[in-house]
């Protein structure tokens, strides 16, 4: 009467879509506590899940039931010093206490509604409607590298690129088309040859044998001629150029760490650095990451110099420019490489440097890179580097952007605004 | 006796799940236990945690509710609050019972006993499910029901479609038949699915030429008031006469209704169905293990989760969230075979019908032929009142205090037993909403009186759902609540705000309906 059924190597994510279509119906919820967690984390899992509450109410489905009020009797187990008649009051949280199951599902008071997003998730609202910049530019200019792909088969080729099945296929059909007459027609004579053989030895046909012979031979031999494998018959495989667009992108990550930027102002450069790094990470199979980091001199290192030691000294901005377009120069030639630069600093430079900076940037680099980000790291109102930069801004509106961060809190709110999706 | 052990290891294997099986099966039929043939699928807690969020319906058209639901049961099945209960059965046929791989065979055995003998003979036999389900067509249905709303979908918009639904859920408990006498069943629904396959078919020619609103209403002007008479079947309602729904959206809000009407039964029978499934595990394993087919650490491990399931906490508990139907059930099943095997002179005074008598011909019986409110007028004895130790609350929001009305005495017994029924009819807990009037020859709007039942008001929430019901009705609607004869309360969907105490015959297009 019983069958049972092995099920567990069906699908598990039944749930999958309606879990997806809750994601998409709470996704203001969702994209704030991303947010709100992007600010608290610590710097090293910016990129775990991420627990999301939305408040019951919102996630409420309304129905009609009874609100609190009027007359209600409730039955009770566990009755202990009750006798009947006693009256004592009301206790809190309303109504005949927690008893009716109707009473605690209308929700008042109650928890969050809390669930988990996975690490994709959390990265999809994270980055959510940012788009890099440009990447169509590039496209369209033409700057893209091939890749050969598959595309058929071909009768002219260059002898390593033959297909030995597909020849050997063909040969075989060859062979079957033009000597399929002849094989036939050999039967046909052998037959008879046969049924001559089979008579008495004296009243053969001997003349009519040694004709059937003779043409026998013929036949074998013309059989024998046909090429196993002729010129014909070779089958190339085929490569075509295929466009692949560029898909590497190198990410200058330039900051200040002369004496005026502190621990705490590093942090923000470096939760930014992260994001940024992250958000490439998903538009780029292969990306590099540079570290350069300058006082008055420029210097590239690794990332664990780049973050945690400490210079003291005044700051030359241009130097870490410079800098830049050597490494361009030297590994990370523009027509193969999306080149990105996020600059952090405090805004302090040498006065007499802020135009070399502006020079640099417009000439040397910006012509050359996807887009190049500057975040000054800095509550307090702007310094000479800012006003440098305002003009190469308005000079080149695509390629650059700048904002101001003047705290934790601030890093994702401008992240979004210099990726925002703009309008077509 | 000779003992013969099934399995002597925790470990299951598909060769024992079998043998098991069959053992109980051969158990059951000796206690006359008449079920579906059985489906057992061996799931994993993943695959658990799927078949949770989709309420009980193995095969679910998509809804972000269900995805809600999923993340709540995942949440707490990960924190490690809830353990998943170990049996997710289906009122269908064959009558399909889930197994979690992760479970030792003691528990799997136990589910088995519950699942596949206790709660599938009680689909066979309990009144309510053979007058209002066909476990024949349900599985078929909800496949119907699936491919009908992904099609919808892909045709209308996946937004449209969830709108809708979450319309149709809010009014979900308002979409069946309560007080109607079931129609006899199979044929009838045969024909019903049929039809509404048909309907399905015919909706699609209907694409090209429903330009025309069709207008129901038009030949009942004559009559004063449309319905004639107050109607509580809400969805039913709209199904068949909201102005403007177009066929596919009336074949959703039917959908719905099927799949409430489906569970009605389930929800009115909660404390048997549950206490008929573990008096049978307790009572099938008991005697497989007193036959030495099963071994004392087998039975100590299935006593000790069933005594977890059973266990009643007080009402000063901290874990208390009102009465447990396991353990209300199971205890009353058993009290019933004690009351049959040895009455006592009180047993004989309240049961003359069947102190004394077959117990298992009365289990059945009682099984058959009651749902949670008339089994429990009719077989709650006085002992169990006392063990349970059972007293009545009075509320009255006019008083300060609240008080204590009866006790487990003997004054008590009969009041406490009528009233701990009365607990369990759904018409007394949900607010009794009709549809009262369609304004036919004017502004189209549909009129809801609700009738306050010992001055119980709507929740706060009923403004919401009047959103949902103006985004079916797609004119005004408006709900009157009466305390008595006056007007409580009124509530219309074009309102931003409900006034109180006073009419508002507000003629604004509803523009909110979001």
């Amino acid at each position: 009467m019983s069958y049972i059924v092995d099920r567990r190597l069906n699908s598990k994510n039944k749930s999958a879509v309606n879990r997806q279509r809750f994601l998409k119906r709470y996704k203001k919820h969702i994209q704030k506590a991303v947010s709100d967690a992007v600010t608290k984390r610590s710097i090293t899992d910016v990129i775990s899940g991420e627990n999301v509450s939305i408040p019951r109410e919102d996630v409420s489905e309304p129905t009609f039931h009874h609100g609190p009020g009027g007359k209600r009797t409730v039955i009770h187990p566990g009755n202990k010093e009750f006798a009947k008649g006693d009256k004592i009051p009301r206790p809190e949280g309303g109504g005949g206490g927690a008893g009716e199951g109707e009473a605690s599902d209308s929700g008042e008071g109650m928890d969050e509604f809390v669930f988990e997003i996975t690490q994709e998730e959390f990265l999809e609202f994270l980055f959510d409607e940012l788009e890099l910049p440009n990447l169509v530019k590039r496209k369209l200019a033409g700057i893209e590298s091939f890749k050969y792909v598959r595309a058929g088969y071909v009768n002219e080729g260059s002898p390593n690129k033959i297909n030995i099945l597909r020849s050997m296929r063909t040969a075989s059909a060859r062979r079957i088309a033009t000597g399929a007459g002849a094989k036939n027609k050999l039967k046909q004579l052998e037959a008879e040859r046969e049924a001559l053989i089979a008579i008495e030895i004296e009243t053969r046909d001997n003349q009519r044998i040694l004709a059937l012979d003779e043409e026998i031979e013929k036949l074998k031999r013309r059989i024998k001629k046909i090429p196993f494998l002729d010129t014909y018959d070779l089958r190339y495989n085929l490569h075509i150029k295929h466009p692949q667009p560029t898909a590497q992108a190198v990410m200058f990550c330039i900051m200040d760490v002369s004496g005026s930027m502190n621990q705490a102002m590093k942090d923000m450069g470096k939760r930014f650095f992260i994001l940024l790094y992250l958000f490439l990470k998903r538009n780029y199979k292969k990306i590099d990451v540079v570290f350069i980091r300058h006082h008055t001199s420029a210097k590239e290192v690794d990332e664990e110099e780049f973050f945690y030691s400490r210079e003291t000294g005044g700051t030359i901005v241009s130097s870490a420019l410079k800098m830049m377009k050597e490494i361009m120069n030297d590994r990370y030639p523009p027509e193969e490489w999306n080149i990105y630069c996020a600059q952090a600093s405090d805004g302090d430079n040498w006065n007499d440097d802020s135009p070399t900076c502006g020079k640099l940037l417009s000439e040397d680099i910006l012509p050359f890179v996807q887009y190049f980000s500057y975040i000054e790291i800095n509550p307090r109102r702007h310094q000479a580097l800012w006003h440098e930069y305002e003009h190469v801004q308005a000079e080149n509106p695509d390629t650059f952007a700048m904002q101001q961060i003047s705290d934790v809190s601030d890093i994702y709110p401008v992240f979004r605004e210099l990726f925002q999706r703009k309008p077509a | 006796m000779k003992k013969e052990y099934l399995s002597t290891t925790s470990e299951w294997t598909f060769e024992l799940l079998e043998s098991y099986d069959s053992a109980i099966a051969e158990v059951a039929a000796r206690f006359k236990l008449d079920t579906y043939p059985n489906q057992i699928e061996v799931i994993s807690a993943e695959q658990m945690m799927d078949a949770y969020s989709s309420v009980g319906m193995p095969v679910g058209y998509h809804h972000w509710s269900f995805g809600k639901q999923f993340l709540s049961v995942y949440e707490n099945y990960q924190r490690g609050q809830m353990g998943l209960a170990y049996e997710i059965v289906i009122n269908s046929n064959p009558c399909i019972a889930y197994l979690m791989e992760e479970n030792t065979m003691p528990m799997q055995a136990l589910v088995i006993a519950h699942a596949c003998y206790g709660h599938n003979s009680f689909f066979k036999g309990n009144y309510l499910f053979k007058t209002w389900t066909d476990a024949n067509l349900i599985i078929d249905y909800l496949v119907f029901a699936k491919s009908y709303i992904q099609q919808c979908e892909e045709r209308h918009g996946i937004d449209e479609v969830e709108t809708l639904l979450d319309s149709c859920h809010a009014l979900m408990n308002y979409g069946v038949d309560r007080y109607k006498r079931p129609y006899p069943i199979s044929a009838e629904e045969e024909r019903n699915r049929q039809k509404s396959r048909e309907e399905y078919l015919q909706s699609q020619v209907n694409e090209l030429w429903k330009t025309i609103p069709k207008n129901t209403e038009q030949q009942d002007a004559q009559h004063q008031r449309f319905p004639e008479e107050p109607q509580e079947n809400l969805l039913y309602f709209i199904e068949k006469n909201a102005p403007l729904l177009e066929p596919w959206q009336r074949e959703i809000v039917r959908i719905v209704r099927k799949i409430a009407q489906y569970f009605y039964p389930q929800k009115q029978t909660q404390v048997m169905n549950e206490g008929w499934a573990t008096f049978w595990h307790y009572t099938l394993l008991n005697t497989l293990y007193d036959e030495g087919k099963i071994t004392e650490g087998f039975m100590l491990e299935i006593l000790t989760s069933h005594t977890g399931v059973i266990y009643q906490p007080p009402f000063d508990s901290p874990y208390y969230s009102g009465i447990n139907p396991y353990a209300l059930g199971f205890n009353m099943m058993q009290d019933i075979r004690r009351i049959c095997e040895n009455p006592t002179e009180e047993d004989k005074k309240w049961f003359p019908d069947y102190a004394g008598s077959d117990w298992l011909e009365t289990l059945h019986f009682a099984m058959q032929n009651f749902k949670d409110e008339s089994f429990i007028l009719q077989f709650l004895s006085p002992k169990l009142i006392r063990d349970f130790k059972l007293f009545s609350v009075f509320d009255d929001d006019t008083k300060a205090e609240i008080e204590i009305t009866h006790i487990h005495d003997d004054e008590g017994y009969k009041r406490i037993r009528e009233l701990f029924a009365s607990q369990y009819n759904l018409s007394m807990n949900e607010p009794n909403i009709q549809v009262f009037n369609v304004d036919i020859n004017g502004d189209r709007s549909l009129t809801l009186h609700h009738i306050q039942h010992d001055r119980r008001p709507l929740a706060e929430e009923a403004q919401e759902v009047m959103k949902h019901l103006h985004r079916l009705w797609k004119f005004d609607v408006h709900l009157k609540s009466f305390r008595g004869d006056d007007l409580f309360k009124s509530y219309s969907s074009s309102q931003e705000k409900d006034k109180t105490s006073e009419e508002t015959e507000d003629k604004k297009p509803a523009a909110k309906a979001s």
